[in-house]
């Protein structure tokens, strides 16, 4: 999966691209974990899903593991751009309860 | 009478052919006119019961087989049934539990039997601890259900 970090506003926003499923995840939480620590992110991360085809519950776990490590570090996380297939699994998941949609 | 077709295939118990899988099954069922929040559906579902093969049952083994077997009915009714000769599952309805996870150290989300459950019509998982696991799953496209029980009295 490709993931691109940038700044916009008052969002630090990582824009993930590709299916995230079991073959993608170890990876994409290395990618995010890097560069989710770097000095100049912001306090609220957007996950931009606009290059995501496909997701299945192995993304919902790549998903929460990022917002508890985001939390502890007393940042809010925010996800944007879901396709019809992605908001059927985060709203049958109770994802968006703890994670609110926004656009950028 | 009713038209069925079927295929049957086996693949590694590698994570890199979840995609073909859930491929496969939905070009598969295209003859079918599913929509395509119904192929969604598939093969998110799909997806789930080959990653338990691969990361449940086999706990990441690369030298394992997982058979799967599809049929088209015509009418619009698929059933995948995906079958792995891992570990097994000891008590399955804890399993189907939504948040239940054998591995919450990995940030597994315990949620891949409820995703199966709500994405399609009929999942039935039947397992023996140490002889491995099948689950069975149905869909109806556009309402297929609704025109067999009208047709057929004998359908439960």
């Amino acid at each position: 999966m490709q993931v691109k970090i940038y700044n916009t506003g008052i969002y630090t926003v990582a824009g993930l691209s590709g299916e995230l499923d079991e073959c993608a995840a170890a990876e994409l939480r290395r990618k995010l974990d890097e560069a989710l620590v770097l000095p100049d992110v912001k306090k609220n991360i957007v996950f931009d899903m606009g290059g995501v085809s496909f997701m299945d519950s192995t993304g919902i776990g790549v998903l929460l593991g990022r917002y508890k490590l985001l939390k502890q570090r007393g940042k809010n996380m925010f996800i944007s751009n879901v396709n019809a297939q992605m908001d059927r699994i985060l709203r049958t998941t109770g994802i968006y309860t703890i994670m609110q949609k926004v656009s950028v | 009478m009713t038209k069925i077709n079927k295929f049957e295939m086996r693949l590694s118990a590698l994570s890199e052919n979840e995609s073909f899988a859930r491929s496969c099954v939905a070009a598969f069922c295209l003859p079918l006119d599913p929509s395509i929040d119904e192929i969604n559906d598939v093969k998110t579902a799909v997806s789930e019961a080959v990653t338990n093969c691969i990361v449940h049952a086999y706990n990441g083994a690369p030298d394992k087989y997982i058979d799967m077997s599809v049929t088209a009915e015509e009418g619009g009714r698929l059933t995948v049934t995906i079958s792995d000769s891992g570990c097994g599952i000891e008590d399955v309805e804890q399993a189907l539990q939504p948040f239940y996870t054998t591995k919450s150290d990995e940030e597994r989300s315990g949620m891949g039997f409820t995703i199966m459950k709500t994405f399609m019509d009929e999942l039935l998982v039947t397992s023996q601890k140490g002889r491995g696991t099948q689950v069975s799953m149905t869909k109806y496209f556009r309402g297929a259900r609704n025109v067999d029980s009208r047709t057929d009295s004998s359908t439960d």
